[in-house]
């Protein structure tokens, strides 16, 4: 027997859990302005995940996905971008959409029940929320296909958790874009957790990483909780796939602290010391840490930037619960462009209807 | 034909599927286009359903108006998840920020001694969800011109290409670009006793059929209705009022079929025109058999002009 195929998947990391630099720092970490720039999106998701979860608690969201402890990820990736290229997200990709200009009204427009939610108004060809797992991976390859085809030089992202690396469509993804070539970045948002399946009971590989290897695409880790490692394992896989060097896999390996979603209950599946252990590896701690070391960053700047945070949520908010209910028309005016006669005359029915049902 | 119409006046068209580049598909209907317009706007895929329509949707949402094709009805299956969750209603869900203009294509019904799999008539499956246009040809002329509208609408058009058109039709298409109206439904034959309304290829059964009743001096309206969602109710009504029966011709299982909405409308909307009870010809609530009783499942001119027959005499 000889061996035919070999294959090894990296690691990355530039920040340890102490905030020590590992290794040599990318040009834009050596930025002040830009460092600053991550940690306040960082500060800011975070703040308003824990409004979001509160506005929940207290009857006035729906059922919400936290993104508690992804923030790293979810700045590295958006960050990496560019305003041109295209995200297809899962549900939780709170900070990187921030970061694209999604705003929080419309965040919370949608976990709110609220279609209109879904028209962002800054990424305006970014894909919108998506539930049903891993499908959207095929519509960042889709995306991708249409910028090859046009020569543009634009690329697409799609994240997914590490639950939906199990998933038909996620293969199909990687497989078509690997075959064409084709512009788009895959980021795994390993988590640890699907629910209540941790991921060594999803499946019996090492890495999520070499799932790539079977597409015959590159695959690498990174320490998703890093901000700077995610960023700079993003750029470079932009980079590749901008110049036609074609699709990369990156696993992001962090750690969901929060529930699965404001109906879930962690605490039924997973042990608080498994927590506990990984709060201590969280980003911002991380992240803090070299500010005060590199940046003089105090408890002064920090106490300002969560009241300016704050300020920011506040007014969100307000116009998220100001926001008036839409009417029923909104059920059937974008099924259609053109909408067929007898849906037009259950439009017509359903006005008779509305309100008398209250809500 | 039309494909490569629309593909020369419209450079946003992209074919996409299995086997639809050098080969021209199964059943040639992409024959030379890829040879036309080169292999990235008439691209093979990898083998997968589900990618096919995930695919065609982030393309359509990125401003190209892809033409799939799914190689049998029965391969669509993997597919439904990406058209029901999400190629039906981007536009909804987005507020018309994305949208689908997107026609997957699909070989439909059998009698053409197919292996298994490959004889399916689901429309039904497609018909219940709301977003999407389900379009049934009956002719070659007819998806020639259905088939330019379909990929000119600004969203979703399953469209269903009935096997033994592909077989057994010639007919002389000019390739003039000129679309058909989708949403309607065409009277191909006019008649003042009993209206029958079928679709797809089970048209050229009900012609016949028609044809019989008539030298038997009983005087059939057929309806196309070539668009089975949403269904045009009104050139049915209207025509039930003239003629006070209806007998519904369908290939598919009966059960829930596209002609039990039909049977409804009419119920709802048109009982009191109606003579006689509506009646249904269908294929049978079973497994669509493999091909050597496949004639038996699908409804022939007989059982078209027995079910007439019996409506004639019920009346009132």
């Amino acid at each position: 027997m000889r061996t035919v195929v070999e294959f090894r998947v990296e690691y990355l990391q530039r920040l340890d859990p102490d905030g020590n630099v590992v290794g040599d720092l990318p040009a834009f970490a050596r930025d002040p302005q830009e460092v600053l720039r991550m940690y306040r999106a960082m500060t800011l998701a975070r703040a308003f995940d824990a409004k979001a979860v509160n506005l929940q608690r207290t009857g006035q969201l729906g059922t919400y996905a936290s993104c508690l402890g992804h923030e790293a990820t979810h700045v590295g990736v958006g960050a990496a971008m560019r305003a041109e290229d295209v995200l297809a997200p899962v549900y939780r990709e709170v900070g990187t959409q921030l970061w694209r200009g999604v705003t929080m009204h419309e965040i919370l427009l949608y976990w709110g029940g609220d279609e209109r939610g879904n028209d962002f108004s800054g990424p305006r060809a970014d894909f919108p929320w998506c539930v049903p797992i891993a499908t959207q991976t095929l519509h960042a390859t889709g995306a991708a296909m249409a910028f090859k085809i046009r020569r543009e030089a634009r690329c697409a992202v799609a994240t997914i958790g590490d639950g939906g690396t199990s998933e038909g469509a996620f293969y199909e993804a990687l497989n078509v874009a690997g075959a064409r070539a084709l512009p788009v970045v895959f980021v795994v948002v390993n988590n640890g957790w699907a629910i209540s399946i941790p991921v060594t009971a999803q499946t019996a590989t090492q890495t999520l990483a070499q799932k790539a290897i079977a597409a015959g695409i590159p695959g690498l880790q990174v320490d998703g909780n890093d901000v700077f490692a995610v960023r700079e394992a993003m750029s470079a896989a932009l980079d590749r796939a901008r110049g036609g060097g074609g699709p990369t896999l990156v696993e992001a390996l962090t750690y969901r602290l929060s529930d699965h979603t404001t109906a879930d209950d962690a605490s039924r599946y997973r042990s608080a010391r498994e927590v506990d252990d990984a709060r201590a590896l969280e980003p911002l701690l991380r992240t803090r840490r070299y500010l005060e070391k590199s940046l003089h960053w105090d408890a002064d700047r920090e106490r300002e930037l969560l009241a300016e945070c704050a300020r920011t949520i506040d007014a969100a908010v307000a116009d998220y619960l100001a926001a008036p209910r839409p009417s029923s028309d909104a059920m059937f005016d974008h099924l259609f462009a053109n909408l067929p006669e007898r849906i037009r005359e259950q439009r017509v029915a359903a006005r008779r209807h509305a309100g008398t049902r209250g809500h | 034909m039309a494909h490569g119409w629309e593909m020369q006046h419209d450079p946003t068209v992209v074919v996409i599927g299995e086997d639809v580049g050098a080969n021209g598909g199964v059943f040639r209907a992409t024959q030379g286009l890829q040879q036309r317009f080169g292999a990235e706007r008439v691209q093979d895929t990898p083998l997968a359903e589900s990618a096919i329509a995930g695919v065609a949707i982030g393309m359509a949402a990125q401003g190209l108006k892809p033409v799939a094709e799914i190689q049998f009805m029965g391969f669509l299956y993997p597919a439904l998840d990406q058209i029901i969750n999400h190629m039906s209603r981007m536009r909804h869900r987005t507020r018309g920020r994305l949208t689908c203009p997107i026609v997957m294509r699909m070989p439909h019904g059998g009698g053409i001694h197919a292996p298994e799999h490959h004889s399916e008539s689901v429309e039904t499956l497609l018909c219940h969800i709301p977003g999407l246009r389900v379009v049934c040809p009956s002719s070659p002329a007819r998806a020639y011109g259905l088939l330019l509208a379909a990929i000119r609408d600004p969203d979703p058009v399953m469209f269903l290409e009935p096997t033994r058109l592909y077989r057994a039709s010639r007919q002389e298409v000019p390739d003039d670009g000129r679309a058909l109206p989708l949403d309607r439904a065409f009277v191909l034959r006019e008649g003042s006793d009993v209206t029958i309304v079928s679709w797809g290829a089970m048209i050229a059964e009900t012609l016949q059929a028609a044809a019989e009743l008539a030298d038997a001096g009983v005087d059939a309206e057929v309806i196309d209705l070539a668009t089975l969602s949403p269904v045009d109710a009104t050139t049915i009504l209207d025509s039930v009022a003239r003629t006070g029966r209806l007998v519904i011709v369908q290939e598919a299982a009966r059960n829930v079929g596209v002609g039990a909405e039909i049977a409804a409308i009419v119920a709802e909307d048109g009982l009191y025109d109606l003579l006689a009870p509506i009646r249904r010809v269908t294929g049978y609530d079973t497994v669509m058999p493999l091909y050597r009783l496949e004639r038996e499942y699908i409804p022939d001119v007989r059982r078209i002009v027995e079910a007439v027959r019996t409506t004639m005499a019920d009346s009132r």
